[in-house]
This record gives structure tokens, C-alpha cells and sequence, in this order.
């Protein structure tokens, strides 16, 4: 009877002593967005462009380190204050501006609640217009291509793909099927065309998911046009 | 009277006792800390100490890793449920492959230094231990700079001094081309301290010193020469990346440190040719350890009951042939390996399964469609009904039946009626192939090199002591063969190839004239298979982001463009062989062949420019703001 007793008081102090908080707040602020390019939305591969953003002033530095998705969007849940967003070296199919004393340059971001903010860069290229319909068991492709860096920096087009997958994820790594163009290939930049036959899907299913990428040379990172779903 | 005594006696006794001074009262020797003085004043002692650093080294597969670290980059299948990871995913992590152990390095630099302040050592003891500490230590480098690129150069221990400041500390990333040149200048200096003997194999010896001089400057070369077409891997300071015009210097010393070797100076080596069968001779390379086997430089000794004995047999032996139930058959070569071996008359080709139009190639015995091959073939994987342990393998996937269906299992060995009979016959090999069906084959074929076939070595009491083959004659050969190739010397790089080659069968010699890169890749992919070189040399040639695209392989892309350099090889296919029922033909009863690809692999591998040299994680940038990140990270 007493032993119950000691245990009875025992289990009460330690559930009250437990009512204190013990931690620190979870992050609750958004930052989101998406690259842009005057405006217009830049798609790449999924999970294949990272991101970094550092906060400072917290003992050593690391970044807290994503990647966007193939849209091109990106969103990180963070703890209110001041933070640096970096592209690092090397990734993406566009240029990001570097400091003249060498490095990445970095875009300073004040947190204070959620926020939206898109990142401006310069592509290679960009796909203009796609046009995209299915029909004799085809999905045709139709688009224009900007060379958007003709300086010192310009770098030319390896291959243009045309790829379907009968998932929403669209790419290299992710396709049921695709076209190639040459980059050598191509003499114009405008109304280009591509197709490439639907393969029997498994399930069936009466749509796929399409969209267009150039692979520009010497850089890793195809750039893609906005997935579209064509239903056939 | 007598108590007085007493008390007197013990207040005496007591008095004199506390005579001796404080300090020496507990400045007692400890029994079980063993103090620098003594250690380097016995040479057994300090031996032991440099048995700890030898056991501290880091190969890229090795036994102690376990057979997981053979797998990957499409050479093999994983066939084990919890491994199918790596033929799943699409690519390898920024930081796959690093290492960072300046731990190690430390505990080298302290015995060096401790060494040279000792002085109860005979000289030559002395001499010996330091150069086997600085083979060790530029061996370490070599491995970081492989995977790393230029890392901080520490050779004296560093030691901190309560200052608070650390600053002195943090050192700077070397240049890539500093750490290999590290690596031959250590080399050179010790060659001449280290014991000239080719039967010293797992202690450091001349031949071992110059053979990583040699690869070490043959894979600077390449880097130099190849870094060119990448140029995106590279870092402005060259902590990544080399120079192409230092190519020529780096393939100059390379040919210089293999041909020591070859003109015997550093000990009689050459290569293992004792059985006559040329396949099993190429087997016993890695498996025997007398003094005949005048072929190993360098190796990783085990020693059955003795404790230091590993899984690699008991992990990757044919499930039908297994002295241990449920363990076996995890380590599957893939086709795309299998069929890069040559023809006998120099050419390449895909194993025949269909004829021109199309049709499937019968064939009586599973062995035929690997007769004339290179024998190396048959030495590095166990072919389906190939002998090991006296037993032959049984390893088909099914019947093929007479109106083109296939009559199967889902579980290995099982017995079925073939049509329009009642008897149940076995419809699948004790070894598979089922689809997903772990621990055997799922390829068609096993791994050979390094499977032990002494008795018991199967089982998990016993395990086995086949060592680990770090430095061969063979490599050198090679090393030797492309340096000469680069250097513009064909000629030599043939004679130094076609000796490889004729010890593998090829006995017509190549000339001059046939020795290109593609000669060189694929020579090395073949006789290194498995040895933990495929990573680097695609590294270092700058194929890997070629070879390993990303793309998923079609059978087209398998069979086509073998012994191309560039040919993708992102997913391992296996040859499935099927027994044909049609009592009516006359093929009844034969054999036929089709590429597939196993049912777990779904992805294909994609190697990053972020990948050629691995991360240097955040904790480490952090402590140290002087390392630059890698370039693509």
C-alpha cells in the first residue's frame, strides 16, 4: 500500500516537472518561389539543382542545402532572421552572377513570416512557345528555342530532346520514351519540330506526360519546357 | 611496559615510513600503459604498433568491407533483398566515396617522429619501420587524393596549444598535382630502405613502393592529359584539377618507376603462369599465397583460425554448391562484363544468341557459347556449369517450349511435368535464375576471382584467408603499357600488353599500330575486374560521366560498340540460358540464350560532374574556412 503510494507521488512529480517546455520552437516561416527569367518560369531537372541558403551569427557556418523541383520551384521552412541564397558552383543550366573577387555571389533574404521570392537568372536558352499534341499514336512537338547568352559566355546547344513519361516526373532519368535532336542539326531556331511514338504503357492509360529539353554543352543541367499532360 | 612498546614500536615504524617523499610515493610506473621509451626500444613492440597503421589502410573494395564493396557501377548485380539499392537508384551522393581520416595520418606522422627520437633501435630496424610508415602514409594520400582531389599535406604531427586560437592549425588545401608528386618523391626516397624481396608481400617492400609510383603517376598523367575535355572539374587554385602540359613529366616517371620493376631491380616478379589450364592459372593469381606466386606485390594477408579471416566466399559461393544454407550467390557479374572479354583472335563481339535472322542459336553444352574466349573470362566468373568445388552450377531459367512459351518457377530447383508427359522434371537451376529471387544468380553467372575452393571455406566458422591483391605484376605491365602508349612509344606499350595478353590465351600479339585508348580501357577493365579500379580509372580518364550517362540501356546499346571506351554501361544485364523441349525438332533438349535484364534493376546510373571528386562534408569546411569546396557542389 505504501509502496503504491511512493510510486503514486514519484509518477505525479515527474509529470508535472514535465509540463515545462523543453524545446525550442519548430521553424515556422516559409520561403518560397521559383527561378524565373524575366518572368517567365524556368524548368529543370527534378532534384538535380540544388540550392543553398546560410544564416550567420550561429557559432560555425553550413548551409541548409534543397533542390528544386522540376518546375522550378523551390520552398524552405525557416526560423525568422537574416539569410544568404546561393546557386553552387557548377549547377543549373544558367549563369549566376560571380563576385568579382571570385565565388558565388549570394542574394540576402530577411525572414520575418512567410514569403515569396523568385529567383531571377540567366539561362543559356529558352524554350519558347511549346506547342504539343498527340495524334497517329505520336506526340508532336512544336517550339522555338532564344539563345538568351550570345556574349563571351555563350555556349552551344548538344542535343534537344523531346521526352513522355507516364508519370508527371519528366526528364532524362524519368521517360518512357523520347527524341533526339543533334545539336548540329538544327539551322533555325524557329518552328522546330520533334516527335516521338507512345510505346505501349502497362497499365494503359490514355494520357502521357510530355515536355521538351535542351542539353547545352559543357553544362550538366538539361533546361525544360513546362510539363504539359496529352491526352490521346 | 609492553603496551608502551607497542605504541613506540608502531609510532616508529610509522615515522619512517613517511620519510619517503610525496612525489616519488605516487609517481608510480603504470603496469598497463606501455610508455614511448619502451615501445621504440623493442623492435617487436613497435612492430606491433605499425601492424595497427598497416590494418588502418583503405582500399576501395576489400574483404573487410564485405562483398557489397565489389558491387556496383553495372560490373555485377547485387543479388541480395536488402542491396538491390544500387541498381535502384539513379546515381551516386556528392559524397559517396570520401574519406577524411587525418586521424590516421596523425598517428602515422607520431611514429615517424617518435622513431626518429628513438635510439634503443638497431638502425636497420629503424630504418625499415620509417620507410614502412612512409609508405603507408603516401599510400593514404594517394587514396585521399583519388577520391578527394588536393588535400591539406600534414606530415608532422600538429599539436595545439591551449591558446584558444586555432587559426595555425587550419591548413589549405594542397594542389592536386602536389599530392601525387608527394606520393613519387615519398616513393623514390624509400625504395632504397625498404627490404628488394618479391617474397615480402604484405609488409611494404621496394616492389610495392615503386608500384604505387607508378600507378600513381600514370593516373597524375591522366589527369593532366584528360582533365582537358572536362574542364569544368576543375578548381581556379588546382586543388582540383592538373595542368595538361605536366602530363608528359608525370607518364615519363610512371614508365621510369615500371620499368624498375620489370627489369627486376626490386625483386624477381613476373607473371603467374603454373597450371595449365589457363582460366584456372588466372584464378590461383588470388589465391595462392607460396612462393611461386611470383605475380603479387602488395597484398592484405589472411590466415584461417587465426581470427583475421573474411566472408568474401561464404557471402558470393553458389547457392547449389554452399557449405553454409541461405548464404551464397550475393556477387552476380553482369553480361556487360561478361562479353567484353575478347575472341581469341583479338576481335570483339556479343555472346551469339541469335543467328542472322533472327532466330535463337542452339547449343549443346551451356560452355559453348563462352568457347574461344579470353581465358581470363572464365578465370574472373563462374560460367553456368562451370566447376567449382568439383560440382558444377546449375543455373537456367526455365523451358522453352515448342509453341515459343516458357515453362518456369518462381522458386529455384522446383520440379514441374513438361507438356503432354506426367513425370515432374527440375524446370529452373538450383541456382536460378528467378526473377528477384535473392542469394543466387540472377545474371547467369558468378564471381570466380578471389573464391576460395579450399574445403569449408564456405562456411561461416571456418571463412576464408584468400588475400587481398593491392599491387600485382600484371598492373605494372599495364601502368607500363600506357605510359608507353601516351608517351608515344606503341611498340613498347605493345610488348608490355601482349604479355599480359598471351598469359590470358591471346596469343596473337597486337601490333604497334593496335594499340589505342580504347586497347588501353579495355584491357585494364578486363584483367583489373573487381580489384577496385573500374571508380578511378574512369575517374582520372574522365569516362565515367560518358560511360555511366544516366540513360537505361537497351539491348541494342549492350551488344553494340564492345570494346568502345565511351560505350554506356549504366545497368547490369544478365544472360538467362533456357533448355529447349520440343521432342519433334531436333534442337530438343539444347541450349539457348537471351539478354535480360533482371527484374530489380530500375535505375540506371548517372555519375555527376559533382561526383568526380568527392564532398568534403560541412563539418569539415566549417572548423576550417581554408578548404575550398569541390567544384559542381
Amino acid at each position: 500500500m505504501k509502496k503504491l503510494f511512493y510510486l503514486l507521488i514519484f509518477t505525479t512529480v515527474i509529470a508535472a516537472s514535465s509540463c515545462k517546455k523543453d524545446n525550442y520552437k519548430a521553424p515556422g516561416s516559409t520561403l518560397k518561389g521559383r527561378l524565373v527569367y524575366k518572368g517567365d518560369p524556368i524548368g529543370v531537372e527534378y532534384n538535380q539543382v540544388p540550392f543553398e541558403l546560410y544564416q550567420s551569427g550561429f557559432g560555425k557556418v553550413g548551409p541548409i542545402g534543397a533542390s528544386f523541383d522540376q518546375d522550378g520551384n523551390y520552398s524552405a521552412l525557416l526560423f525568422d532572421g537574416n539569410y544568404r541564397f546561393t546557386i553552387p558552383a557548377g549547377q543549373g543550366p544558367f549563369m549566376w552572377k560571380e563576385r568579382a573577387t571570385g565565388g558565388r555571389d549570394t542574394i540576402a533574404i530577411t525572414v520575418n513570416g512567410d514569403q515569396t521570392m523568385n529567383i531571377e537568372v540567366t539561362p543559356y536558352y529558352m524554350i519558347r512557345s511549346p506547342q504539343m499534341a498527340a495524334s497517329g499514336g505520336k506526340v508532336n512537338a512544336t517550339f522555338n528555342i532564344e539563345k538568351v547568352v550570345t556574349d563571351a559566355n555563350a555556349k552551344g546547344i548538344e542535343r534537344v530532346n523531346l521526352y513522355i513519361n507516364k508519370t508527371q516526373f519528366v526528364s532524362g532519368a524519368d521517360n518512357i520514351a523520347s527524341a533526339e535532336m543533334a545539336g548540329s542539326s538544327i539551322t533555325s531556331m524557329n518552328n522546330l519540330s520533334m516527335s516521338v511514338t507512345i510505346p505501349t504503357i502497362s497499365p494503359t492509360q490514355n494520357y502521357v506526360f510530355a515536355r521538351i529539353g535542351i542539353k547545352i554543352a559543357g553544362v550538366e543541367d538539361m533546361i525544360f519546357s513546362p510539363v504539359q499532360k496529352i491526352q490521346f | 611496559m609492553n603496551k608502551i612498546f607497542k605504541i613506540t614500536m608502531a609510532a616508529v615504524l610509522l615515522t619512517a615510513a613517511s620519510c619517503k617523499k610525496d612525489s616519488s610515493f605516487l609517481d608510480v610506473p603504470p603496469t598497463q600503459v606501455l610508455t614511448n621509451d619502451v615501445v621504440f626500444s623493442d623492435p617487436a613492440l613497435a612492430l606491433s604498433v605499425l601492424a595497427n597503421l598497416y590494418d588502418r589502410q583503405v582500399d576501395f573494395s576489400n574483404f573487410d568491407d564485405g562483398w557489397r564493396s565489389f558491387a556496383d557501377f553495372s560490373e555485377s548485380f547485387p543479388s541480395e533483398n536488402g542491396s538491390y539499392y544500387i541498381v535502384q537508384r539513379n546515381g551516386w551522393d556528392y559524397a559517396e566515396w570520401n574519406i577524411w581520416d587525418y586521424g590516421y595520418i596523425r598517428d602515422l606522422n607520431l611514429f615517424i617522429q617518435r622513431l626518429n627520437a628513438s635510439n634503443g633501435l638497431a638502425a636497420s630496424d629503424k630504418t625499415r619501420f620509417i620507410a614502412e610508415a612512409r609508405f603507408l602514409r603516401a599510400n593514404y594520400y594517394f587514396e585521399m587524393v583519388k577520391r578527394m582531389g588536393g588535400v591539406p599535406l600534414i606530415t608532422e604531427p600538429l599539436e595545439y596549444d591551449y591558446s584558444g586560437n586555432v587559426t595555425n592549425l587550419q591548413k589549405p588545401r594542397a594542389k592536386e598535382s602536389d599530392i601525387y608528386d608527394f606520393v613519387i618523391s615519398e616513393a623514390e626516397a624509400i625504395k632504397g630502405q625498404l627490404p628488394v624481396n618479391a617474397n615480402e608481400k604484405s609488409r611494404a617492400s621496394a616492389g610495392a613502393a615503386l608500384a604505387m609510383e607508378a600507378r600513381a603517376a600514370v593516373y597524375a598523367g591522366s589527369i593532366a592529359k584528360y582533365g582537358a575535355t572536362t574542364p569544368q572539374v576543375s578548381l581556379p587554385g588546382n586543388e582540383v584539377g592538373i595542368p595538361a602540359s605536366m602530363a608528359n613529366g608525370y607518364y615519363t616517371k610512371a614508365l621510369t618507376a615500371a620499368q624498375a620493376i620489370i627489369n627486376g631491380s626490386a625483386g624477381s616478379y613476373a607473371l603467374y603462369k603454373v597450371l595449365p589450364d589457363l582460366s584456372d592459372n588466372f584464378a590461383a593469381i588470388f589465391l595462392d599465397k607460396s612462393s611461386v606466386n611470383q605475380e603479387t606485390i602488395f597484398i592484405e594477408d589472411y590466415k584461417v583460425n587465426s581470427g583475421r579471416v573474411h566472408s568474401f566466399t561464404v557471402n558470393d559461393q553458389p547457392f547449389s554448391i554452399s557449405d553454409e544454407g541461405y548464404d551464397a550467390g550475393r556477387l552476380n557479374p553482369s553480361l556487360n562484363l561478361v562479353e567484353s572479354f575478347e575472341k581469341l583472335d583479338n576481335t570483339f563481339a556479343p555472346l551469339p544468341t541469335k543467328d542472322a535472322s533472327g532466330n535463337p542459336i542452339f547449343y549443346n553444352n551451356q560452355l559453348d557459347i563462352f568457347a574461344g574466349r579470353d581465358a581470363r573470362l572464365a578465370g574472373t566468373v563462374l560460367l553456368p556449369n562451370a566447376l567449382f568445388k568439383g560440382k558444377r552450377t546449375d543455373i537456367f531459367a526455365g523451358y522453352l517450349l515448342a509453341d515459343n512459351s516458357i515453362l518456369s518457377s518462381n522458386e529455384a530447383g522446383s520440379l514441374k511435368p513438361l507438356p503432354g508427359t506426367t513425370t515432374p522434371v527440375q524446370v529452373v537451376g538450383k541456382d536460378g535464375i528467378v526473377n528477384g529471387l535473392e542469394l543466387r544468380s540472377q545474371t547467369g553467372f558468378y564471381i570466380r576471382k578471389y573464391l576460395d575452393p579450399q574445403e569449408g571455406s564456405g562456411r561461416r566458422g571456418r571463412r576464408s584467408d584468400v588475400p587481398l591483391v593491392r599491387y600485382r605484376y600484371a598492373e605494372v605491365l599495364l601502368n607500363a603499357a600506357e605510359a608507353a602508349f601516351e608517351l608515344g612509344q606503341a611498340p613498347l606499350a605493345a610488348t608490355y600488353m601482349n604479355q599480359v595478353r598471351s598469359r590470358a590465351g591471346l596469343t596473337t600479339p597486337l601490333a604497334a599500330g593496335d594499340i589505342t585508348f580504347d586497347r588501353i580501357v579495355h584491357e585494364r577493365r578486363v584483367e583489373l575486374a573487381f580489384e577496385g579500379h573500374i571508380l578511378f580509372d574512369m575517374k582520372r580518364w574522365r569516362l565515367a560521366h560518358i560511360v555511366w550517362d544516366g540513360n537505361p540501356m537497351s539491348v541494342t546499346d549492350l551488344v553494340s560498340n564492345i570494346g568502345s571506351a565511351k560505350k554506356r554501361n549504366t545497368q547490369p544485364w544478365g544472360l538467362w540460358p533456357y533448355k529447349y523441349y520440343n521432342p519433334a525438332s531436333p534442337n530438343n533438349g539444347k541450349w539457348l540464350f537471351r539478354e535480360t535484364l533482371p527484374g530489380p534493376v530500375t535505375g540506371a546510373n548517372r555519375f555527376q560532374f559533382g561526383n568526380y571528386y568527392s564532398m568534403i562534408t560541412g563539418d569539415i569546411t566549417a572548423a576550417n574556412p581554408k578548404i575550398v569546396k569541390q567544384p559542381n557542389q
